[in-house]
């Protein structure tokens, strides 16, 4: 474990107002999830979980076909395609044409994408003026944090931490009321919108037979990044891609019910292109970035494919145990939750936080509610795998895997193992069937230690079942 | 002749709950079958496998298969472990025809103890008694990869003098995981409070499930928060008279 | 070229060639529910309505105006150029300003209108769903910057859920540059949880269902 995933995942257990702020927010998004999928609320939600995956599935599997086929849309729309390998790639692109366009101010609304290339920072780097126009991520922008859920991004900041902020960075007085605080970023953000040159975006999903983008919402900010500046640019991964417009019937019915438990969200936004002759307003340049980014190195591996399916609705670290507990900050990446524990290895190696793959019970509860039926937990099998082939390539972690083998060998040899378990037994106190503070000196192994260190351990029985068996 | 079901029970019901494998075949045996234990077991391998060590998981597996080749019927009273038996085994042998063929014959064969009673023996009421207030916590493995959800609770609906209460997030993980509760302990810790928190609402004296490995979490932060709360495995509730 | 870059890494990644054919696509799902028209108006109204939307039910277009009048009450107003519109007489209602077609005053009107009023392309039953679609009868920020959007709509556009406006509009793109689907008034829950509406959208929605 690293030493900075340690210190946060202690310091988010230990901040009992924050657990509460995340077990109660989870928690919520967890009810009404449950509501709006129930057999009541939607009969056929198994059914479309099953069409979604093989949806996902066959768009993946030709990947190329599609993405060519949207392009080809956009551009019969009248909009362009731009390809960007890496972040730099798309930082380019846009800075590029703000300098062409003369444009200075950019809108922004919420985008895991972006967030993914820090497309914010490099703007502001080059002296563009971006600003986020959804709320939570407005909030964010001016606190510089990280998002920490992928739906509900403050849910770790209170009405006075807001309050606080917002007099600091706008000089406005400190107002507490959550209504108010809306009102406050509202007027200062409908400004930004109307005098804005650019709006970026993200997109849910690429439509290929349409050359179109779908956006989905509730605030109304990406409608009005689309529709008030005069250049829109949506950024989106490639894997975002699906074939038919027509497949959004099963994928809207998924969304918003497995974020927020809404049928749909306030907004849904299907836009191809800059306005049409004949239409009154809407941007008149549009631009689709199509993202790599490392998603082609996920594609290669056919086990850990399925990770591309993911729409982020995050049902599954509303649903998470561990997430509930530590957090969306605690995660080294933007992902967080279980999604992000099986995509950030495979984004950005596993050394980059070897633990993160074991930070899990397998307990399956995401896989449970994925709505196109990603199966994490294997997929986090998988990556434990590979952490534990790199150790013995590098010779790291030595000892365990000694132990492994040694356990290994002894568990393929039954009277073997009979003996082990008695010599343990023999070390083992039996604390008069009550269970155990503390372990006795020869069985004080690191393990031990860290069991004791949260509960007690069970005493050691004067015989084991097997010889209870013989007995009878 | 009555019909052998032979018994798997795990390697920690083996080493610290044997009163759990004992209940387990006093029920089956009430229920007319004639139970065995294959001397030759141990374990099924999927500590290895969760850790990452898969070529070790694999070697366990085998003797697994091993040992288990001519049962007929496999009862085991673990959800994780069955699951590990019936879902992961294949993950194992890769390109090993052999075992993988062994693996498919036996797989349909093993059966987490609650589902057998229920769906092989086709009983829900096993005559057992316990004067108990009881809560039921929903393993994940058996929930989750077996469907095991109201077949524990009919079991335990028929047992006289038991009152069963629900907790509020019975379905949510103990904490245990394996390896995970000591890798990342803080972690587990903090999953198993809000488990027994959820239990003590409840007003019940007994915890009950089908995972012994569950029930040795719970048991082990009840006793560390000092609560006068007991746990029993649902073989050892049907086992009651 | 990144383009060329990453189509090549794709395919090799997938195993496939420039220009290799795909194997069938899933089947496309839509299930069209056999619904009469009354009781999708009725579920399409009730909809709105659980999401704090108003509406109403005119069974002429009088009624409609009627209405309309009622909520403007003296509050200045931005009309779409829907024909359906100035069937009702709404565009004459006072205060009301309707016939832009250029987006700069558009744009400066919706800025400062109180209220947009708009009629709809279609709408969604089982979500209270308004369907709009971008065209010379329909402007995007009508229904978006003013506070109050108004939307009156003929009973005969009222369709059962998205599975039937997919099957009558396939392909959305062909109409428009923009469809947009308004589900209840523009909401927000990032602070603390807590339920506000009325953030960048507008925070009061009327849907006036005539016929």
């Amino acid at each position: 474990m690293s030493v900075a995933f340690d210190e946060k995942v202690h310091s988010t257990l230990a901040d009992a107002n924050l657990q509460l702020a995340i077990y109660r927010a989870t928690g919520r998004l967890i009810d009404h999830r449950k509501q709006a999928v129930a057999a009541t609320a939607l009969p056929d939600y198994q059914e479309l979980r099953t069409q979604a995956n093989a949806i996902k599935r066959h768009t993946i599997e030709h990947l190329d076909h599609y993405l060519e086929q949207f392009e080809g849309n956009v551009t019969a729309h009248g909009g362009k395609v731009i390809w960007c390998q890496d972040a730099t790639e798309v930082a380019d692109f846009v800075l590029g044409l703000a300098k062409a366009r003369g444009a200075q101010l950019i809108v922004k609304s919420k985008s895991m994408t972006t967030e993914e290339i820090d497309l914010n920072e490099r703007l502001e780097h080059h002296k563009l003026e971006s600003v986020e126009t959804d709320l939570g991520e407005y909030i964010l922008q001016l606190a510089h944090q990280r998002p920490y859920h992928i739906v509900a991004p403050a849910l770790h900041l209170t009405r006075y931490d807001v309050g606080d902020l917002f007099a600091r960075t706008l000089g406005v007085a400190n107002e507490t009321v959550p209504e108010k605080q809306t009102l406050i970023a509202r007027a200062v953000l409908r400004q930004k919108f109307l005098a804005a040159d650019i709006g970026i975006t993200g997109a849910n999903f690429l439509v290929a037979d349409s050359g179109a983008v779908t956006i989905v919402e509730n605030e109304g900010n990406a409608r009005l990044t689309t529709s008030a500046p005069k250049i829109h640019i949506a950024v989106a991964g490639i894997e975002k891609v699906i074939p038919r417009a027509q497949d959004l019937a099963v994928f809207l019915k998924l969304l918003g019910r497995s974020a927020t438990g809404q049928a749909l969200t306030v907004y849904t936004s299907f836009l191809s292109g800059p306005r049409r002759a004949g239409e009154i307003d809407g941007p008149e340049e549009f631009y689709v970035v199509l993202l790599d980014n490392g998603r082609t190195r996920l594609l290669a591996d056919r086990g850990k494919r399925e990770s591309l399916y993911c729409i982020r609705c995050g049902a599954c670290l509303n649903h998470c145990p561990v997430y509930r507990k530590i957090g969306g900050h605690s995660f080294p990446w933007v992902y967080s939750g279980p999604i992000g524990a099986i995509i950030t290895p495979q984004f950005l190696g596993i050394q980059r936080e070897p633990s993160l793959p074991f930070a899990s019970s397998l307990c399956g509860a995401c896989a449970e509610v994925c709505p196109v039926k990603i199966d994490i937990p294997k997929v986090l099998l998988d990556l434990r795998a590979e952490v534990k082939q790199a150790e013995q390539r590098s010779g790291t972690n030595r000892l365990e895997r000694l132990a492994f083998k040694l356990w290994a060998w002894v568990m393929c040899h039954p009277r073997i193992y009979e003996m082990a378990a008695m010599a343990a037994a023999g070390v083992a106190p039996a604390g008069d069937g009550k269970w155990l503070r503390r372990a006795p000196a020869l069985m004080n192994l690191p393990p031990v230690r860290a069991w004791l260190s949260q509960r007690d351990l069970p005493p050691a029985p004067a015989k084991s079942f097997r010889d209870l068996w013989r007995k009878r | 002749m009555a019909q052998r079901v032979s018994i798997f029970v795990t390697c920690i019901v083996d080493q610290l709950f044997p009163q759990v494998g004992l209940a387990m075949a006093g029920v089956l045996e009430r229920l007319g079958y004639a139970v065995d234990f294959p001397e030759d077991q141990t374990c099924c391998g999927q500590p290895a496998f969760n850790t990452g060590y898969r070529r070790e998981a694999c070697q366990v597996a085998r003797h697994f298969l091993k040992v288990f080749r001519d049962s007929e019927y496999v009862v085991v009273p673990s959800g994780s472990c069955t699951s590990m038996i019936a879902h992961h085994f294949h993950d194992l042998f890769g390109g090993d025809a052999e075992a993988l063929r062994d693996t498919e014959a036996l797989a349909p064969r093993v059966w987490e103890f609650s589902k057998f009673v229920l769906e092989v023996a086709g009983v829900e009421d096993v005559g057992a008694r316990l004067e108990d207030v009881v809560t039921y916590h929903d393993s994940c493995h058996a929930l989750r990869e077996f469907g095991i959800r109201d077949g524990p609770r009919r079991l335990l609906a028929n047992v006289r003098g038991l009152e069963l209460r629900e907790m509020d997030a019975a379905e949510e993980c103990c904490g245990f995981g394996g390896t995970f509760s000591v890798k990342l302990p803080e972690i587990s810790g903090g999953m198993v409070r809000t488990k027994i928190d959820s239990i003590v609402r409840t007003g019940a004296k007994t915890v009950v499930s089908v995972d012994s490995s569950c029930l040795m979490q719970i048991q082990g932060a009840l006793a560390r928060a000092a609560l006068p709360v007991r746990t029993m495995h649902l073989a050892e509730v049907l086992a009651s008279r | 070229m990144s383009r060329e870059a990453i189509l090549n890494q794709v395919r090799t990644a997938l195993g496939r060639s420039a220009g290799e054919g795909i194997a069938e696509p899933p089947a496309v799902r839509l299930r069209v529910a056999d619904v009469d028209s009354e009781t999708r108006t009725a579920s399409m109204l009730r909809a709105v309505e659980a999401l704090a939307g108003k509406t109403a039910r005119a069974a002429t277009c009088e009624d409609a105006r009627a209405y309309v009048a009622a909520v403007l009450d003296g509050k200045t107003a931005v009309a779409s150029n829907a024909p359906f519109l100035r069937e009702c007489g709404i565009v004459d209602l006072a205060g009301v300003q309707p016939g832009f077609t250029d987006a700069a005053a558009l744009r400066a009107q919706c800025a400062t209108a109180q209220v947009g009023i708009t009629s709809a392309d279609y709408a969604l039953a089982d979500t209270g769903t308004l369907v709009m679609l971008a065209s010379p009868a329909e402007a995007r920020l009508i229904s978006l910057l003013p506070p109050v959007h108004i939307a009156v709509v003929g009973k005969d556009r009222v369709l059962s859920g998205l599975d039937e406006l997919f099957t009558i509009l396939p392909l959305p793109a062909e109409q428009t540059s923009s469809m947009v689907l308004i589900t209840g008034p523009s909401r927000t829950a990032d602070i603390e949880q807590i339920l506000v509406r009325g953030v960048h959208g507008p925070g009061e929605i009327h849907v006036v269902v005539v016929g």
